[in-house]
């Protein structure tokens, strides 16, 4: 993982030291909350129902031990003793106090981590996915493209105050688990036929309500040339996005409105005038961050280890083995997924005694790296074999082993109206129930892999669009309803789901899941149809038919 | 209103003349867009300094013909929250070698004031007397900066590199 | 529930108080007759009237100071003149979420 020299920590030093006065002032009155929300939200704080909420950044999804018991300590000294960990690999506090905010960040700022922008229209958090620098069969390691591209965008001045927020997503595996189509920009890393490592462009990408699947602007732009292309996009966008209406502000409106064509010509047009940039980064400048990048010192290890051998008559170990334990890149390791999502809990949530659990778990197993994913789960990115047997007692105790990654009750939920300003209705009861019904997992892993993605109001924040299930909360009256989407993926062949009727109350949306999985079970034509592909296969109208017949 | 040049609270010499209004006599003046392009040579023609108040929604190509003979140019943030003005202060100092007054208007505020310096603006007609007699102080607030612009300002990535120079040069 | 930060008119249909966010701590806060802010919907200042609603928001909104994102929400009055929330967002608002925190062990 990268390390942050001297400039890195002074540059989070003096952003502290700005809030701080910036706070200060705003106590004061000297700043009225119209001039201080946009610098608050540059700093992560929104204002939500019962208190502000703190985001804090979690660079691409990769956190260290020491790291990590920091944010337990957060969660502790300044919040009700849990956080959540988000769809974009962050984690977010519910009941900070902005008096306080100032000494969280100073607290934060001492093992390198900050919230410069993770709100604000700016360039928000650059993710990846989970298994960047382990997953067998990647390109190389995503997160050296993320860093660069996070130096080169954090407090930009030129593109600090964007007519929206900006969101980038890079992948460098065929399989991509970054959902780069639903960004602003996504970044596919390929080696073209001359074996050159560049990108695939795509932008206008994005959820919300008008959600659009992002198109290639550029097939391959060489990794030399990724930022001031970059560059070339974001002028493009700040200069000629909206500005009189936020909900028609995204780039993937402009996008739209131009059409894909003479929005990369005016890209391209920005790109040749920048001519022989002062971005472009010459070898010396990637193998600096690459450089900084430390990875571990892996031993020669079997592929089967006796311990493994000799653990797997024990059913419950073979099925969350089975389930949540994925192959490493490097012979006799594994990469270990950690569900957010116990029967009953609230999905993505941790608190600060399993941070601080895991972390030391990091450290005995895992070389001290813990990663975040987007389906708001944890990992622990370097496990010797080995080790599973002892790890998966540990994470049992900690109710951090349910064996349903990727299955039904591996949900993927906003906050809602439980938490947030914006919302319609509430989604983490919806999530909650939706784990009780499909509580044995024996049951859970028959169906086989099923996103359901929940989001409280149209933002999207839980990717209803792109959910093998989405479920989607409106208000009616007063009263909360849901709608109901089927067949959504956010892959590499990413497309939004089909409404499948009228909105259905709250206390019929578990029943409505129900009736929809027993339909797949009896629609499928083999077991290992996946859902998604089922209803590919044969279109909505079937689960329609199930689902509404007595409705 | 506060005018900050030279990162300090001056008196402005500039005087905005308002559309329809005559011109007041050899003083430095600054008009808007329209004014200048009914008539640029006319206004250049001046014994006083002329400068020109641009829109942030306007591309800036009929500006350039005209910007060595400028002495100041001023562009708008009609809420500091949005940032045009920051890619054409770029784009005049950085592409078209622009090197008279460029001056910020509209809501200028202390927190901004950073990046407006790194974008390229010398001068502020700042909101607040209490941010303009602040702007020093607040320059001081980031001594790190990762991304080149016009501003000369070392890049983090060049400070690396220098001393990773220095470390195998001194081996 | 729809996010009453979309509110544009000012209409209201029953009895309404105006509703904030402390600005130190985020606390959620009521805004009183005496032009102050308290923690408890009894104490809160009860408006029936659209125009004393569009009044008592203005006066909040100018006290920047002490919180923050006012907005008019409803009320139910029952019997001895006690305020109740008006609909499940201020519920949620006044009591909590409506889930249980702790992620079971």
């Amino acid at each position: 993982m990268y390390a942050y020299d001297e400039l890195d920590r002074t540059l989070i030093n003096e952003r502290v030291s700005e809030f701080r006065d910036q706070v200060k002032r705003r106590l004061s009155g000297e700043l009225t909350e119209d001039e201080f929300k946009i610098l608050r939200l540059q700093n992560g704080v929104y204002l939500q129902l019962h208190a502000y909420m703190f985001r804090v950044a979690i660079p691409y999804g990769t956190l260290s031990s020491k790291q990590l018991r920091r944010l337990a300590h957060v969660a502790r000294r300044y919040d009700r003793g849990y956080g959540h960990f988000t769809t974009r690999q962050n984690i977010q506090y519910n009941w900070i106090k902005l008096a306080e905010l100032p000494d969280a960040l100073a607290d934060l700022a001492e093992v390198g981590i900050h919230a410069m922008q993770t709100s604000g229209n700016n360039m928000r958090n650059v993710t990846s996915d989970q298994w960047a620098g382990v997953a067998p069969g990647e390109i190389e390691d995503p997160r050296i493209w993320s860093e660069l591209i996070r130096q080169h965008t954090t407090l930009h001045p030129e593109f600090s105050f964007l007519p929206r927020k900006f969101k980038i997503a890079i992948t460098a595996s065929e399989h991509d688990r970054a959902a780069v189509k639903i960004h602003d920009i996504g970044l596919r890393l390929h080696r073209n036929a001359d074996g050159e490592t560049g990108f695939e462009v795509l932008v206008g990408g994005g959820l919300g309500r008008t959600p659009f699947i992002a198109k290639t602007i550029k097939p391959f732009v060489h990794g030399r040339d990724v930022l001031s292309y970059i560059e070339a996009i974001l002028r493009v966008y700040n200069q000629y996005g909206r500005r009189d209406n936020i909900y028609k502000a995204r780039i993937k409106i402009l996008v739209h409105e131009l059409g894909i064509e003479k929005f990369a010509k005016e890209v391209d047009e920005e790109w040749k005038q920048m001519g022989d940039s002062e971005l472009r980064l010459d070898h010396a400048a990637i193998e600096e961050v690459r450089s900084r990048f430390f990875y571990p010192a892996y031993e020669k290890l079997p592929h089967m280890p006796d311990e493994l051998k000799q653990a797997a008559h024990d059913p419950l170990f073979e099925r969350w083995r089975k389930n949540s334990v994925a192959p490493h890149k490097v012979q006799g390791y594994a990469i270990v997924t950690l569900s957010l999502k116990p029967v009953g809990g609230p999905p993505g949530d941790a608190t600060a005694e399993q941070m601080d659990a895991v972390a030391d778990l990091a450290d005995k197993h895992s070389f001290g790296e813990i990663r975040v994913g987007h389906e708001q789960n944890l990992a622990l990115p370097h496990v010797a074999k080995r080790d599973l047997p002892l790890l998966f007692k540990a994470l049992d105790r900690l109710g951090l082993a349910t064996p349903n990654v990727n299955l039904v009750t591996d949900i993927i939920a906003c906050p809602g109206l439980d938490y947030c300003s914006l919302a319609n209705a509430r989604s983490i009861p919806i999530a909650q129930e939706l784990t009780r019904r499909f509580a044995n997992h024996d049951t859970a892993g028959l169906i086989g892999r099923l996103h359901i993605n929940i989001s409280g109001c149209i933002n999207a924040c839980g990717h209803h669009h792109v959910g093998h299930i989405g479920i989607l909360g409106v208000e009616k009256n007063g009263e909360e309803f849901y709608q109901i989407t089927i067949g959504g993926r956010a892959d590499e062949n990413a497309q939004m789901g089909t409404l499948i009727g009228p909105a259905v109350p709250y206390a019929e949306v578990a029943d409505v899941i129900e009736d929809i999985v027993e339909a797949y079970l009896a629609l499928r034509d083999r077991p290992e149809e996946l859902f998604v592909d089922t209803v590919k296969r044969l279109g909505v109208e079937p689960f329609k038919e199930r689902v509404y017949a007595t409705r | 209103m506060p005018l900050v040049k030279q990162g300090r609270l001056t008196t402005d010499l500039f005087v905005h003349v308002a559309d329809g209004t005559e011109l007041p006599g050899d003083g430095a003046i600054l008009v808007t867009a329209e004014r200048f392009l009914a008539d640029p040579e006319a206004l250049l023609r001046r014994a006083g300094k002329t400068g020109v108040v641009w829109p942030n929604n306007r591309d800036l190509d009929a500006l350039v013909p005209y910007l060595d003979r400028l002495a100041a140019v001023a562009l708008v943030f009609p809420t500091f929250r949005d940032g045009r003005a920051y890619s054409q202060a770029r784009l005049l100092r950085e592409r078209h070698g622009y090197d008279g007054e460029l001056r910020a208007t509209g809501q200028v505020l202390r927190d901004q004031f950073v990046f407006m310096t790194r974008a390229g603006f010398d001068a502020f007609e700042v909101k607040k007397e209490a941010d303009a007699t602040a702007f020093a102080e607040t320059m001081k607030r980031y001594s790190v900066f990762y991304q080149p612009t016009g501003d000369g300002r070392v890049t983090a990535l060049n400070r690396r590199m220098q001393q990773r120079h220095s470390e195998s040069a001194g081996q | 529930m729809t996010s009453p930060l979309e509110q544009k008119k000012i209409r209201i249909t029953g009895p309404s108080v105006v509703t904030a966010n402390r600005t130190w701590d985020g606390a959620v806060v009521y805004r009183t007759a005496q032009k102050g802010w308290s923690t408890e919907l009894t104490e809160a200042a009860v408006v029936s009237t659209s125009d004393d609603a569009r009044a008592l928001l203005a006066e909040a909104t100018a006290d920047d100071v002490g919180a923050v994102g006012p907005y008019i929400a409803p009320v139910e009055l029952k019997d001895g003149g006690k305020i109740k929330p008006g609909n499940l967002r201020e519920h949620i608002r006044a009591k909590g979420v409506t889930i249980d925190i702790q992620v079971p062990a």
